[in-house]
Formats: structure tokens, C-alpha cells, sequence
């Protein structure tokens, strides 16, 4: 990126992993808006990105699963005088038990993980393809790549963001812009706390974050973090089915 | 989220890695979550911690839960015309000096690691080599937010609540959840020291080194070799240094490629390695005699080059004993202290000895006092470091010298209590304890 001020927009900026990438952006001297539910949380994740070098970070409270995304994304990118990157970071993970119990849990889950997230990347698009130049970056999973049967609806909703964003890489890319899909395997987050005796495959938030920060400069459309979950994926995407169905994850 | 706000965890330990039994532990990102973490969970006491860079049980409560601050991390405001900085408990000494050094500014006293967090800082008054002109870390704290049991948050001033204040300061965090903290911060002139390098034999060359010292450095410290005997007895390296203003602020790194990823056979420091390696340290040391060029980082940070050091000493850890001697008695303590230590042949070769100035600490629990203070690792044997302790314990004791209770773990209640003599007017929070405390206070 030249060394203009970057315009960035972070949707679930109170999330453990965007909130480390908003760190690496305020040291580079970036501009922006924090989008996320709590304003109080909101602040003070704003004046640290202020104090760490962050040119601007303007708090801006919505609930992003159940916003007017493209009237709120062109309020935003008027706000920025543009747009260089959006960072959409906000989901659910959901219990895999409870979900399969509930038709309107799962709703709200796919709500909140798809349906709200397709309508951002559109009006993110709109004005990236009058640019013709930014980058979309969404935060996806390695859930995505095959399902299992232990967070299988999560997963879909994770593998549906994947053909959106591929779809719109592809799109963008004779325009000029980019789209990415940033594919984290384990990380170390309030969504994991629950988990026991976090082993080596568990990445902490900024690892991640360092990932999605060079996936604002280049490369996509599906970039994993950390990469070495490239080829876990591949193993496990191309495991016959009589093993894969012995396996319990 | 609440229902899983303290999860068990068998790999929180603290940084001797003796005890090991498993925690309950919650990891809060934001403030606003402390209040229900310190009233949640019934009767159970509540302990926050930092990067639990304490030897002993000082950041353990194995029979109640832990809050881990290190998510808590934000700063606050930064102004870099005046040097004061307001950032919350959990942002660590690291990520304040990658901030502030660009700008001209230090931390106004530091310990042998980066790696601890401002509320840890605090709740242990640390101190560093520059003592005898800077005093403790309390000392350049204006203010520090404070989260009650009793009487919710609350900011605390030297004046406005000086009971507080004084017992937080040094007060092992169980006097409240330290929210942030306000520091003043030093400037300095560029990121390097001039660091001068002089190998002594033996303490009657010490004292005189390092009183000769005081004036002309800011920081002194002296590496002590514990392991060898006879003419080779009571030798080390003493470095002192001063910033050099010449405008260049290099930040350190903060990742480091070196690391120990498992722990260590138990054999892998014994008392030949142990002295193997005082051998080797002393002569390139020596070797390197004079003055030299060095950023803040190899000098006040060597050994956070290598994270996770501790887990050499293998899966029984290690105990830190560190005392500090009251100036009338530091030499013949010191040397009494090193005869037993020699003689067991059970030192390892980080030992450190440095005099403390006469800058009154400002916690009822500060560790600090005018006099001499050395630190030795021993790995972990059982019974027979135990013992040896006990006798080091009646060395400190009969000179009237005290244990650092950041680094101990295994001191008699009694020992607490006669060296730390205001210990029952610290305004403890009722929901808050340690296994450190259970052990010497209670």
C-alpha cells in the first residue's frame, strides 16, 4: 500500500481477532470506523488504536447482523472519503447440539453469519467497483471447507461466505479490487473459551491478524490462517468417506 | 458467555512451574466484565493475575479462580509532551516501551522482563538496576483504577484514598482488581546505553564497585557466580550503564524465533552444567570487559530472548529464592548466604546481586529497603532444596533481611509476617486471596 492513509471499515470491531488487526492498521496511521454493538466497548477500543498511531477511530455503534447495510455502508465510506479496505469480522459460532434443537437459533445463526454478511460484501461492492480498487476481507473458516458433524451448521453458513466472496473476487478482479476470504483454524478467542487444553494447533488472535493485515495488501481470493491450515484442510477435504466417518471431530 | 467464564486449565502456572495444580480461569477482553467475574462463583475467592511472570503462588488461587487481566489491554491516553501514560492493567511493559520509546520516553524503572503487565508492576512494586536513583515502580504511579467488592470502582489517588494507595502498591493484587493504571514515564535520548563491563573477585571487590558506582550510573546490577569455590569464590561481572543521547529510538521486537517449546529432561541442569556454565559466562564476560554500545533490550531484557527459558529446569521447575539484606548486615549476610549456596552445589547460574538505594517504597508490602538484595534460581529437588533454604532462611532472617514475595513459594508464614510488619493493616478485598496469602497469612 503507498503511504496514504488507509480508509478502513471493521465490522465487529470488539472481536479478539479484529481488534489485533486494528492494532497492526493504527501503527501503519489508518483511518477507522469500528462498527460493533457495544459504544462503551466500542470507545475504548478506540482511543487504544488512537494512542497506538491510528490516524482516526471513530466508534460506530450498530449491530451489524440487523442493519440497513447498504444506507450504513455509504454513510461510512462518505464519512472515510472512501474506502480501502473492509474487514467483516463479526459471527456466531452457535452449539452444534442446541442449534439442531432450535429452528429459530438456527435462523438468527444464519442470520447473523450469512444472510446479513451477503448484504455488506454487495454494498461493499457497489463502491469498490467504482473505485476500482479496495479490498474486501472476510473473516471465514476452516468449518467451511467440509462438514462436519460436530458444528455442521456453522460450517454451512462458513461455506456459503465462501462461494460469495470467490464469486466476487472473481468478479472485482478485472476492475481492479479484491475480495478475500481469510479461513482461520483454531484461535484463542472469547468464541473458544470454552474449549479445554488448547493445544499446537491453536493460534492466538494476533497470528491471525498479521494474516489478514498482508491479505489487505495482496494475494486471495481464500487465504488460511494460520497458512499450515492449507494443508490440514487439503488432507481432510480429500479423506475418503469410509474414514472420514470414523473420525470424530 | 457467562456460563463459561472460568474454565479449568492445567497449563496456567506460574513461572517456577512447581505447583501444578490446575486453575480456574477467566480471560476478559473488556472492563465491563469484571464486576460479575468478582461477584460470580458463590464463596470462591477471585484473584486477577498478568502475565504470571511471579516464581511462586503469589499469582495462583488453586482453591478459588483466577481472572486473567492480559486481554484487558488497551491504552488509555498517551501525552507525549508530558510523559504520562494511562493504560489498562493488562497491557505488558513490552507493549508500552513499543509505544513510547519512538517518542523520546522509557518506563521509569523496569524489571529483568518485559514480559509483565502494568497491574503485576504495580501489585509487586518491582524495581530495577536503576534503584538506588529511582526507587520502586509504585513510586511513579499517580493513579490506578480499582475495581472493590465492597465498594465497586474507584480511582485512587495518594491523596484522595491513601490507605488504598499504599496498599495496592506492592499488595499482590489482593486489595481489588487493578483496572489501569497512570504512570509517569522518564524521557531518555535514544534507545541505547553506554554499558561498561568490569569482572570483580570476589564480594570485598563488589561493595566497593558498587558503591563507587552509585553516582556516576543509572543502572548497576552484578552477576554473582554461586557454583564455584576457592579462589574462584564470590567472582561475577558488574555491569553499569548510562542512556546515550544521540536521538535514536530503535523499539525492540517483541517476537522472538528462539524459544524452549517442552520442557526440559531433569538432568538437563545439574550442578555440572550449573557450574559448566558459570565457567563459561564469567570468561566471556571478562573477555568482553569494557565499554560497549548495547540497546535497552539485550541490556535490561537477555533473557526474554528466549521465552518459555523456565522450562529448562524440566517438569519439577525451579524456585527462586531472593532476599534483601538491610545495609549494616548486607556483607557478612551476603557472604554467609554465598557459603551455603556454594557448598550445596545446587545454584544454577542466574544470580543476580545488586544494592538498593535509600528511596523509601511506597506499598506496606514493597519488597525494597535500603541494603543489598541477591536472587538465585535453584532447580527443583524437593526436600533437599527445601532444606537448603531453610538454612538460607536463617541467614536472611538473623540480619533482619526479608524474601521477595513475587518470588517465593515456599517461605514460612512466620518469616512473612516478622519481615513485612505491617501486613495486617493492608485493606484487603474480602473476595480476593491467593495461595500465597493462605500460606503466610492466614
Amino acid at each position: 500500500m503507498s503511504a496514504q492513509t488507509q480508509r478502513i471499515v471493521i465490522l465487529g470491531a470488539a472481536s479478539a481477532i479484529a481488534e489485533a488487526t486494528g492494532r497492526i492498521w493504527a501503527a501503519e496511521r489508518a483511518r477507522m470506523i469500528l462498527v460493533g454493538r457495544d459504544a462503551a466497548r466500542l470507545e475504548s477500543i478506540a482511543a487504544d488504536l488512537e494512542t497506538r498511531g491510528a490516524e482516526g477511530a471513530t466508534p460506530w455503534p450498530l449491530d451489524c447482523a440487523n442493519a440497513d447495510a447498504a444506507a450504513q455502508f455509504g454513510k461510512m465510506a462518505e464519512a472515510l472519503g472512501g474506502l480501502d479496505v473492509l474487514l467483516l469480522a463479526y459471527g456466531v459460532l452457535g452449539n452444534e447440539a442446541e442449534l439442531e434443537q432450535d429452528p429459530k437459533a438456527v435462523a438468527t445463526l444464519i442470520q447473523t453469519n450469512f444472510t446479513s454478511a451477503v448484504a455488506w460484501c454487495l454494498a461493499a461492492r457497489a463502491i469498490l467497483e467504482k473505485q476500482g480498487a479496495g479490498a474486501l476481507l472476510v473473516i471465514g473458516s476452516v468449518a467451511g471447507d467440509r462438514g462436519r458433524r460436530s458444528n455442521f451448521i456453522y460450517g454451512a453458513t462458513k461455506g456459503g461466505l465462501a462461494r460469495l466472496v470467490e464469486g466476487m473476487a472473481h468478479q472485482l478482479a478485472p476492475l481492479g479490487a479484491r475480495a478475500v476470504l481469510i479461513k482461520p483454524g483454531f484461535v484463542d478467542t472469547p468464541m473458544t473459551a470454552s474449549f479445554r487444553n488448547k493445544g499446537l494447533l491453536w493460534a492466538q488472535p494476533e497470528q491471525v491478524a498479521r494474516v489478514i493485515a498482508a491479505a489487505a495488501r495482496r494475494g486471495g481470493p481464500i487465504v488460511y490462517a494460520p497458512a499450515y491450515w492449507r494443508l490440514i484442510m487439503l488432507i481432510i477435504r480429500h479423506l475418503p468417506t469410509f474414514v472420514f466417518d470414523r473420525l470424530n471431530i | 458467555m457467562q456460563e463459561f467464564a472460568f474454565v479449568g486449565d492445567s497449563d496456567v502456572l506460574s513461572w517456577g512451574r512447581v505447583t501444578r495444580e490446575p486453575q480456574r480461569v477467566a480471560r476478559p477482553r473488556f472492563r465491563d466484565e469484571l464486576p460479575s467475574l468478582i461477584g460470580d462463583e458463590g464463596a470462591a475467592s477471585k484473584l486477577a493475575v498478568g502475565l504470571r511472570r511471579s516464581y511462586g503462588d503469589s499469582c495462583l488461587n488453586g482453591s478459588g479462580v483466577l481472572i486473567d487481566m492480559c486481554g484487558v489491554n488497551r491504552f488509555i491516553h498517551f501525552h507525549p509532551e508530558t510523559g504520562v501514560l494511562r493504560a489498562e492493567a493488562g497491557v505488558s511493559l513490552s507493549d508500552l516501551l513499543r509505544l513510547v520509546v519512538s517518542k523520546g520516553w522509557f518506563a521509569p524503572t523496569t524489571p529483568g522482563t518485559c514480559f509483565v503487565t502494568l497491574g503485576g508492576a504495580l501489585a509487586n512494586d518491582v524495581h530495577g538496576k536503576n534503584h538506588h536513583g529511582a526507587g520502586s515502580f509504585g513510586r511513579h504511579v499517580r493513579s490506578f483504577g480499582l475495581l472493590r467488592s465492597d465498594r465497586g470502582r474507584l480511582t485512587v489517588t495518594p491523596e484522595g484514598e491513601p490507605a488504598l494507595f499504599f496498599s495496592t502498591i506492592g499488595g499482590l493484587g489482593l486489595t481489588g482488581v487493578i483496572e489501569w493504571v497512570e504512570l509517569q514515564l522518564v524521557r531518555i535520548g535514544g534507545a541505547y546505553l553506554d554499558v561498561e563491563t568490569m569482572p570483580y573477585n570476589g564480594l570485598d571487590e563488589f561493595w566497593p564497585l558498587a558503591e563507587e558506582s552509585g553516582p556516576a550510573f543509572e543502572h548497576i546490577v552484578a552477576w554473582i557466580d554461586c557454583a564455584s569455590r576457592g579462589k574462584k569464590r564470590g567472582r561475577g561481572i558488574l555491569s553499569r550503564a548510562n542512556w546515550i543521547v544521540d536521538g535514536v529510538y530503535d523499539v525492540h521486537h517483541d517476537r522472538s524465533w528462539k524459544r524452549v517449546p517442552f520442557e526440559a529432561p531433569g538432568l538437563a541442569l545439574n550442578r555440572l552444567t550449573g557450574r559448566a556454565f558459570n565457567n563459561v559466562y564469567y570468561h566471556l564476560n571478562s573477555a568482553k570487559a569494557g565499554k560497549s554500545r548495547q540497546h535497552y533490550a539485550p541490556f535490561f531484557y537477555p533473557l526474554d530472548a528466549v521465552r518459555d527459558w523456565n522450562r529448562l529446569y524440566g517438569r519439577r521447575g525451579m524456585l527462586q529464592y531472593q532476599c534483601v539484606i538491610p545495609r549494616d548486615n548486607q556483607r557478612d549476610a551476603i557472604d554467609a548466604l554465598l557459603d551455603v549456596i556454594t557448598a550445596s552445589g545446587q545454584a544454577s547460574f542466574l544470580a543476580v546481586l545488586k544494592t538498593f538505594g535509600d528511596l523509601p517504597s511506597p506499598g506496606l508490602l514493597s519488597f525494597p529497603r535500603p541494603g543489598a538484595t541477591l536472587a538465585l534460581d535453584f532447580p527443583f529437588r524437593g526436600d533437599a532444596t527445601l532444606k537448603l533454604m531453610t538454612r538460607l532462611d536463617g541467614i536472611v532472617a538473623e540480619a533482619g533481611g526479608a524474601l521477595y514475595p513475587a518470588k517465593d513459594g515456599r517461605m514460612p508464614g512466620e518469616m512473612f509476617r516478622r519481615s513485612f510488619p505491617r501486613w495486617e493493616q493492608l485493606v484487603k478485598d474480602p473476595a480476593i486471596s491467593s495461595d500465597f496469602w493462605r500460606r503466610v497469612a492466614l
